[in-house]
C-alpha cells in the first residue's frame, strides 16, 4: 500500500533522503534549494540524526564528508553559486572514495544571477566542476515523483560504489507540486563493510569489484585517508606506478556498472525520424510537444537521460542517423554529449536563457519546423 | 625514548618529510604522550588535518586519521563529532591554515564551543610552499612574500579564539615539550572547544631569513622569550605559555543531544 500525497520537489527529495536512511545533513541556506534543509532541521533529531547548519557551503560538505566516515548517510543541498564552493570538497569526496549526495537545485546564472529563477546552469560544472579526472554519477528528475525515487537511487549508489552522487535538480521541479505516490518500503542499499580482521584490512584495495570495503572511523579499523594520491594501504605516495594504478582504478571505477547506473526514458522512438532529447523540468514541455506533434501526423519521438552522468551514449547510439532536437534552459550544455555521440550535423539546438521555462509550444514550433527540413 | 610510543605510529609510514630541525617531530611525540598519558583507545581517537608541512602528521600516527583540504580541518573534524560524539577528536593545523584559508571554520567551531582539542603548530611562515608570509607572521619579519618585512599585524589566535567563544585556550612551544604535553591533556579534558596554540621552529623557511643561524637559535628563542603566564607580563617579543583562559559554556554535541531527548519525550 502506497500513500498518495501532495509534496514540492525539493520535500520529495528530503522524504527520500530520508527512506534512504540519510542520518546526517549540514548546509547552508541557499534560494533555491532551501526548503531541503529546513526539512531535515526539523526532521533529523526526531529520527536520531544530525542536522547541522555550517558557516558557509564549503564546511558543509566537509561535515558530510567527516559524517560520512563514521557510517551516517550523509547530505547536503545547495544551488549554483553553493556548488561552486562545494567542488573542492566533492573532489576530495571522489578522491577518497566517501559516499555522500549532494543536491543542487539549479538556478539562472553566471555568478548570483537569477536566484528564484529556474536553469540548467550546471550541467558542465556537475561534470567537471572539480579539477583532475574523475568520475562522477548525477541524476536529473523531471517530476517530484522522480526528486523522491532518484534521493533513494543516489544513496544507493553512493554507499554501493563509493563515490559521491549528485541530485541535479531544477528550480522547476524543486518548486513543483504535485502528486507523489510514496511506497511503504523502498530497496535501501548499505556500504559494503570490510569482511577481513583490522590486520588485514587493505582500505584502498585494487580488487575485483574496483569497489573497496569501507569501514567506519571507531569500528576497529585504523586507516588513513588523505586527498594525495595514495597506494592500497591509504598512505600518499609520489611513485608514478602507485599512481597510476590508483588513478586508473579510481576513474574506471563506475564503468563494470554502468549498465545499472545510466537510466534514461525512451518514448515512440521505433519510428521517430525526429528524436526530441530533454532532461529535467524542460523533458515535461518536451513530451507535451511530442505527443501534440504526432496528433498533427509527424514522426518525433523523445529520449529523456535521467543519469546524465556518466551520459548513456551507448542507448543514444542506437538511433545514430536520425535527427535530433535538444532543449536546454541553458545556452546548449548536455546537447556536446549528444552531438559527440550522433554527430553534429544531425543535432539542432533550443536554448533558453531568461529563467522562464521552455513552454511545449516553442519546441512543437522548432519541431515543425525542422520536420519541414527533414520531409 | 621512541620506543615508548611506537605503538602509535605507522612506522612503515615514516621517514616523515620534516627538514632537520624542524619542531614539528618534537611536537607529534607530546601529542601523542599526551593521548598515551590520558589511556585512549586508540580506535576511538580520530586525528583530522588540513594542508601544510604540519598537517601531514596523522599519516604517519596509527590511529583513524583524516588528511584533509586545506584550511577545512575543523569542518570535517565537526561532521565526524557531530556525528560520532563518543570519538575522541584532535584536530592539528598550521598557522596559515588554520588562521587564514581555516579563519571562518575557526572561529565558528570556537562558537558552537564543539568537543574538538585543535592543537594550531605555528612556525609564523608556510613552510610547505617555501616560506611566505602567514596571518601570524609578526610584524616586520621577513618572509618569500614580505621581502622587505612584513607589513601587516598577526592575529594573537587565542584573542581570536576567546573572542569567538572557545572554552579553553593554552599556549607551548616545541621547546617546552613536558608543559606542551600536560596543556593538550587538560584540552582533551576540557568538554568544549579547546585550542593549544605552539610555537615551533622553521628553520628552513623562516629562520634563515630571520637571522636565526641554526635550529637551536630558534630553539633558545622560544626558551628566552616564553614568560609562564601569572608569573610575569609578556612585553616586546616575549609571549606568555601556559593556560592563558579557560571557561564553562554549553558543548554543542551535548546541546544536540538533549535536543534529541526533549524530543522523544513530546
Amino acid at each position: 500500500m502506497s500513500k498518495a500525497r501532495l509534496m514540492q520537489g525539493n520535500e520529495a527529495c528530503a522524504e527520500g533522503a530520508l527512506a534512504a536512511g540519510v542520518k546526517f545533513y549540514a548546509g547552508y541556506p541557499i534560494t533555491p534549494s532551501t526548503e531541503i534543509a529546513e526539512i531535515m532541521a526539523e526532521k533529523l533529531p526526531l529520527i536520531g540524526g544530525t542536522f547541522i547548519q555550517m558557516e558557509d557551503e564549503i564546511g558543509s560538505m566537509a561535515a558530510i564528508i567527516g559524517a560520512s566516515l563514521t557510517g551516517a548517510k550523509a547530505l547536503t543541498a545547495t544551488s549554483g553559486p553553493g556548488f561552486s564552493l562545494k567542488q573542492e570538497n566533492l573532489g576530495y569526496a571522489i578522491a577518497t572514495e566517501v559516499p555522500c549526495v549532494l543536491v543542487n537545485v539549479q538556478r539562472a546564472g553566471p555568478s548570483t544571477g537569477l536566484p528564484t529563477s529556474p536553469a540548467q546552469a550546471d550541467v558542465m560544472q556537475a561534470r567537471w566542476g572539480t579539477h583532475g579526472d574523475h568520475p562522477i554519477i548525477a541524476l536529473c528528475p523531471s517530476s517530484v515523483q522522480e526528486c523522491y525515487e532518484l534521493t533513494v537511487k543516489a544513496f544507493n549508489f553512493a554507499e554501493e560504489f563509493r563515490q559521491p552522487v549528485i541530485m541535479l535538480m531544477d528550480e522547476v521541479v524543486g518548486h513543483l507540486r504535485e502528486k507523489v505516490e510514496l511506497p511503504d518500503a523502498v530497496e535501501v542499499v548499505e556500504r559494503k563493510k570490510p569482511s577481513v580482521s583490522p590486520d588485514e584490512y587493505i582500505p584502498y584495495a585494487n580488487n575485483e569489484s574496483m569497489i573497496p570495503a569501507m569501514a567506519n572511523f571507531g569500528d576497529g579499523y585504523r586507516y588513513h585517508v588523505t586527498g594525495l594520491t595514495h597506494g592500497e594501504n591509504g598512505l600518499p605516495t609520489g611513485k608514478p606506478a602507485v599512481a597510476e594504478k590508483y588513478l586508473e582504478r579510481l576513474t574506471r571505477k563506475l564503468d563494470p556498472y554502468l549498465d545499472r547506473i545510466q537510466l534514461y526514458e525512451e518514448i515512440l522512438l521505433e519510428d521517430a525520424e525526429l528524436i526530441v532529447v530533454a532532461y529535467g523540468g524542460p523533458a515535461r514541455s518536451a513530451l507535451e510537444a511530442v505527443h501534440a506533434a504526432r496528433s498533427e501526423g509527424l514522426n518525433v519521438g523523445f529520449f529523456r537521460p535521467i543519469t546524465i552522468w556518466p551520459f548513456p551514449q551507448e542507448a543514444l547510439e542506437k538511433y545514430a542517423g536520425r535527427q535530433f532536437l535538444v532543449p536546454e534552459m541553458n545556452s546548449g550544455q548536455l546537447v556536446g554529449e549528444i552531438e559527440r555521440v550522433v554527430g553534429r550535423r544531425q543535432v539542432q539546438r533550443l536554448n533558453r536563457i531568461d529563467g522562464e521555462l521552455i513552454t511545449p509550444d516553442q519546441i512543437l514550433q522548432r519541431i515543425r519546423e525542422v520536420m519541414t527540413h527533414v520531409q | 625514548m621512541f620506543s615508548e610510543i611506537a605503538q602509535y605510529f605507522r612506522t612503515e609510514a615514516l621517514p616523515h618529510i620534516w627538514c632537520p630541525g624542524c619542531g614539528i617531530g618534537t611536537i607529534t611525540a607530546a601529542i601523542v604522550r599526551s593521548i598515551k598519558t590520558l589511556q585512549l583507545d586508540q580506535n576511538n581517537v580520530v586525528i583530522v588535518s588540513g594542508i601544510g608541512c604540519s598537517s601531514r602528521m596523522p599519516g604517519y600516527l596509527d590511529f583513524n586519521t583524516l588528511h584533509t583540504t586545506h584550511g577545512r580541518a575543523l569542518a570535517f573534524a565537526t561532521g565526524i563529532k557531530a556525528s560520532r560524539p563518543e570519538l575522541d577528536v584532535f584536530v592539528i593545523m598550521g598557522d596559515g591554515d588554520a588562521s587564514a584559508i581555516g579563519g571562518n571554520h575557526f572561529i565558528h567551531a570556537a562558537r558552537r564551543n564543539i568537543d574538538l582539542t585543535a592543537i594550531i603548530i605555528n612556525n609564523s611562515i608556510y613552510g610547505m610552499t617555501g616560506g611566505q608570509s602567514s596571518p601570524m607572521t609578526p610584524h616586520d619579519k621577513r618572509a618569500t612574500t614580505s621581502p622587505y618585512g612584513n607589513l601587516e599585524r598577526p592575529f594573537q589566535i587565542l584573542d581570536v579564539a576567546k573572542a569567538a567563544g572557545a572554552t579553553y585556550g593554552a599556549r607551548a612551544t616545541a621547546f617546552h615539550n613536558q608543559l606542551l604535553t600536560k596543556l593538550i591533556v587538560n584540552a582533551y579534558n576540557n568538554p568544549g572547544f579547546s585550542v593549544v596554540e605552539t610555537i615551533s621552529q622553521c628553520p628552513v623557511s623562516y629562520g634563515r631569513r630571520n637571522k636565526f643561524k641554526t635550529p637551536a637559535d630558534m630553539l633558545m628563542w622560544q626558551k628566552e622569550h616564553a614568560v609562564m603566564i601569572g608569573q610575569k607580563e609578556a612585553v616586546g617579543e616575549d609571549f606568555s605559555i601556559g593556560e592563558i583562559f579557560k571557561s564553562e559554556a554549553p558543548e554543542y554535541t551535548g546541546e544536540y543531544a538533549k535536543l534529541r531527548q526533549r524530543l522523544k519525550g513530546e
